[in-house]
């Protein structure tokens, strides 16, 4: 290995899948904000969850503590990644796991696709992943005659609706009852024509409809929320049970997991076992958690396979300013407080991670540059709720504002002249560097109030500010500085306070 | 170069800056001197927040309280490893609704699919957050067992309870096949509203036992 490195650092390998937005955000955002129903569906589903959440975190008196805990720990794994992933390997294979690498999307399909067909098998149930739906999995298995059942309901609702997941946690949280309903009746084989939209017997149908997978699989394919670099063994958290369905009943277990999921050790668990569950959905904890490692004999799958993906992670790690983004632990709350993610869904931000997370995480593993993801770090108004809420304190506005930086910057190699915004943070430039210069410009006040006209409204800018005024009006500026205002009104007072000291 | 060649290279060439990251802080919560009657108290209320069913008893009621958790079930399956008297009113060992799961003559999937209950033990809880971790121990069987049947009967001796997750950890084997139990099966996929009961068993009794 060591022969490898020659001294010379290599450029960044991006990430490929489902990252990409297809369409700038603006657009999108502004076609979803026409979902009335959606909209609905989003703001009820994250209200609730968000009460929950401050509900169950508010009981523990040490959770500052344990944020601090918890981000102190990712940057450590992110900054010894190379040993904890050897070390990692050594214990999953010592116990019969095996191993293996993927450069990119396409490498791991191609990766879990043979060992599928190893099986000899063209049927697979999965547990939710948002690794193997950045890669685009199942779309590949498609094509090559495997089919991959979604067992997570949400996720069910998902694929039996020819849908895109909207939300990491809950996929189909833009759908309603009545949605899901009409989704299973239209969907499901030998579903009860009579069911009704009550959420305990809609879940009673998708229990029917699995079952018979579930106890015949022979492939199961899983995600990974934890690996713990000190012993090898994998965690999965979940809800249903279809997670330990999975992990249990087939012969054969494939897991495909990004390379930055990794934790040193046993007792990070007691942090991020509590950080995990109280942010994601609310709970004291997850109603299950299954933790295995390599094989155990006469316990389990037999042919126990794991993933380790790249697909652009390494790209993130190699931008100082973003690579806090690897430390996402994919709870969600950050999506579940964004007033715009509130607003325009999951659907908006294109790309298999949205919300605030996504906004930043997507265009760091696939370039600032690659297609309409430079529009991504916008999407936010900076306000900062979802670093107040992320547990492992990812300060996300900062990274929103340090992309925004490397777009603008990325534009401008692409272009030979200065481009208006060049132009005018010139002129702000030479009017702020002194007050003589400042004064000089605001000279020219009386006439915006000019044409401002008698509305005393600005509607249109000129160029570029004419976004600006696309969506607003400006008042019209006052006749007087606030500089000209004060050396009238205060020169005088102040020399009076002087003198009475 | 290998994928993992590849993948390793490209790391240490992101790492060229050096990063260097502060020791992590370990100020929460890690031990705790809650009274036994409060942890079950505790423990009790969580359980039940998760709609699970729960009895607390002596060590002396054990017998007849597995027993009537049992009643309704036409058969069960038991873990090779448990306790026989914990069944002496249950089911004597050759009781016609029980199966026992041994290693080397295993319960196959349709034959669990077809039994009603699953009687365990476990190996600790954690009060705070009413979380039972199963080991896989002989008490406690292999996860299948545990996993198939629709309604779990499960016993916590009161001396396997602590507080605090950080208490409860260094009492597990990492190595083994953990499950972590918190409450029957459960999803909030629909308009987040929490419904018992979808693909784990949808009935959780909990036993809890004074003086084991
Ligand atoms: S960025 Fe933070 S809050 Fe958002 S999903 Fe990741 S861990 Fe959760």
């Amino acid at each position: 290995m060591s022969g490898v490195f020659m001294g010379m650092p290599s450029l960044p390998v991006f990430g490929d899948g489902n990252l990409h937005i297809d369409e700038p955000f603006p657009a999108a955002a502004h076609r979803e904000l026409g979902n009335t129903q959606m909209r609905a569906n989003l703001r009820h589903a994250t209200h609730t969850i968000r009460d929950k959440r401050l509900k169950v975190v508010g009981e523990l008196p040490d959770w500052e503590e344990l944020r601090d805990a918890g981000a102190a720990t990712k940057n450590q794994v992110m900054a010894n990644l190379p040993a904890l992933l050897e070390e990692f390997e050594k214990n999953f294979t010592a116990r019969g796991g095996i191993i293996h690498w993927a450069r990119d999307a396409d490498e791991a399909n191609r990766i879990v696709s043979d060992l599928i067909k190893e099986q000899e098998t063209t049927e697979v149930v999965k547990v939710k992943s948002m690794a193997t739906q950045e890669i685009g999995l199942n779309e590949y298995l498609e094509e090559q005659g495997i089919s991959a059942f979604e067992t997570d309901l949400a996720e069910l609702i998902v694929q039996l609706g020819h849908d895109k997941p909207s939300h990491i946690l809950v996929p189909a949280i833009h759908k309603n009852r009545t949605e899901v309903r009409d989704i299973f009746l239209a969907e499901m084989p030998n579903v009860d024509p009579n069911l009704t939209d009550e959420p305990r017997l809609l879940a009673m149908a998708a229990r029917e409809h699995l079952r018979r997978k579930f106890l015949s699989a022979k492939v199961a394919v899983s995600g990974a929320n934890f690996a713990l670099a000190d012993s090898g063994t994998l965690a999965v958290v979940e809800s249903e049970g279809n997670g330990r369905m999975c992990l249990t009943l087939p012969e054969t277990l494939i897991t495909v997991m990004g390379i930055e999921k990794l934790l040193p050790a046993k007792e990070d668990l007691e942090v991020f076992m509590q950080l995990l569950p109280r942010s994601s959905t609310g709970e004291r904890m997850n109603p299950y958690t299954s933790l295995w490692t390599g094989v155990t004999e006469g316990d389990g799958p037999q042919n126990v396979h794991l993933v380790m993906l790249d697909n652009g992670r390494t790209a993130a790690l190699a931008d100082k300013y973003g690579r806090t983004a690897l430390n996402c632990i994919r709870c969600s709350a950050c999506m579940n407080v964004c007033p715009v993610y509130e607003r325009t869904g999951g659907h908006a931000y294109g790309s298999t991670y949205p919300g605030p997370i996504g906004a930043i995480l997507s265009p760091l593993l696939t370039g600032i540059k690659s297609e309409e993801n430079s529009s991504l770090p916008y999407a936010s108004s900076l306000c900062g709720a979802c670093y107040d809420a992320c547990p492992v304190k990812i300060n996300i506005p900062e990274i929103l504002v340090h992309l925004r930086g490397e777009d603008v910057d990325s534009r401008r190699e692409t272009k030979k002249l200065p481009s208006q915004m060049d132009l005018m943070m010139k002129g702000a430039q030479w009017a702020f560097s002194s007050g003589k210069n400042l004064g000089l410009l605001e000279k020219g006040l009386p006439l915006g109030k000019l044409a401002a006209g008698r509305e005393k409204k600005i509607k249109r800018l000129p160029g570029i500010a004419a976004g600006w005024t696309q969506s607003r009006d400006i008042p019209a500026p006052p006749a007087q500085s606030f500089r000209d205002w004060w050396k009238k009104d205060h020169q005088p007072a102040a020399a009076t306070t002087e003198q009475e000291k | 170069m290998s994928a993992k060649e590849e993948i390793l290279s490209r790391i240490t060439s992101a790492l060229r800056d050096a990063p260097t990251a502060e020791p992590i802080p370990r100020e929460y919560r890690t031990t705790s001197d809650m009274p036994q009657a409060e942890l079950i108290e505790l423990l009790v209320d969580r359980l039940e927040d998760y709609k699970a069913h729960v009895d607390v008893v002596d060590s002396a009621r054990l017998a007849a309280t597995i027993a009537e958790r049992l009643k309704d079930a036409t058969s069960f399956v038991v873990p090779h490893g448990i306790n026989e008297d914990w069944l002496s009113e249950a089911a004597p060992a050759n009781d016609a609704r029980r199966r026992t799961d041994t290693p080397g003559a295993v319960l196959g999937i349709p034959e669990l699919d077809s039994t009603d209950a699953v009687l365990t033990s476990s190996a600790v809880s954690i009060a705070e957050s009413g979380t039972i971790v199963l080991d896989g121990t002989g008490d406690q069987g292999r996860r299948a067992i545990s996993l198939v049947p629709d309604h779990h009967v499960c016993v916590v001796p009161v001396s396997t309870i602590v507080r605090l997750l950080p208490e409860a950890l260094p009492r597990m084997d990492i190595t083994r096949p953990l499950t972590w139990i918190s409450g029957p099966s459960a999803t909030s996929d629909i308009e987040l509203e929490r419904v018992e009961g979808v693909h784990g068993p949808r009935r959780l009794d909990v036993i809890i036992v004074k003086g084991l």
